[in-house]
């Protein structure tokens, strides 16, 4: 059973890498910010897969620690393009 | 192999599968909304799947509330960042 669940953390793991492609393509800040909340959600998946699988208990609260910094981090997110001169016309400068 | 192993194996199998659905979606959509709706849907369809997979192993009630706490508040927190996320989508424009 150890080794069915290492196994589907491994997979999940694999998915969450496919999310760096999509930060490292972008185009837009939003759609980066989206592949760090893949991050979030699937290394969550990952830490219960892996404490189930070796027994291994405080993963649990590692787990949770990294939900609540993910939300965090979006937040974070939000608020520095809120702060952000941006808009509507030509003027955001993107590269 | 027990039907608790079986449970968690369907359940668990079932998560891992929603993983890859948000993560294709996440790569292959046209645009940033289209996007954001696979990604915040089923990856928390996912770790719900996941969540409940693994619940039939925990030891006592206690760990078993603590997976389906950090299950809501992932819920909670991807509900709220959605939006907040789209905001920002909505307002840098559609660009690819």
């Amino acid at each position: 059973m150890a080794e069915f669940l290492l196994a589907a953390a491994l997979f999940v793991l694999a998915m969450v890498a496919l999310g760096f492609v999509r930060i490292m393509r972008g185009p837009g800040d939003a759609d980066r910010m989206m592949g760090a909340q893949l991050i979030g959600a699937g290394g969550i998946a990952v830490l219960l897969l892996v404490s189930a699988a070796t027994g291994t208990g405080p993963i649990v609260d590692v787990a949770l620690t990294l939900a609540l910094l993910a939300a965090f981090a979006s937040v974070g997110f939000f608020k520095s393009a809120a702060d952000a001169p941006t808009d509507d016309a030509e003027t955001a400068d993107r590269p | 192999m027990s039907l608790v192993d079986l449970f968690t194996v369907a359940a668990v199998s079932a998560g891992a599968f929603f993983f890859l659905a948000g993560s294709v979606g996440l790569l292959r959509f046209p645009d940033a909304l289209t996007r954001l709706h696979a990604l915040t849907k089923a990856d928390n369809l996912g770790l719900g799947l996941v969540v409940l997979g693994l619940l039939p192993r925990v030891d006592g009630v206690l760990g078993g509330l603590k997976l389906v706490a950090i299950w809501l508040l992932a819920l909670l927190a991807s509900a709220a960042v959605s939006q907040l996320i789209a905001r920002v989508a909505r307002r840098t424009g559609p660009r690819a």
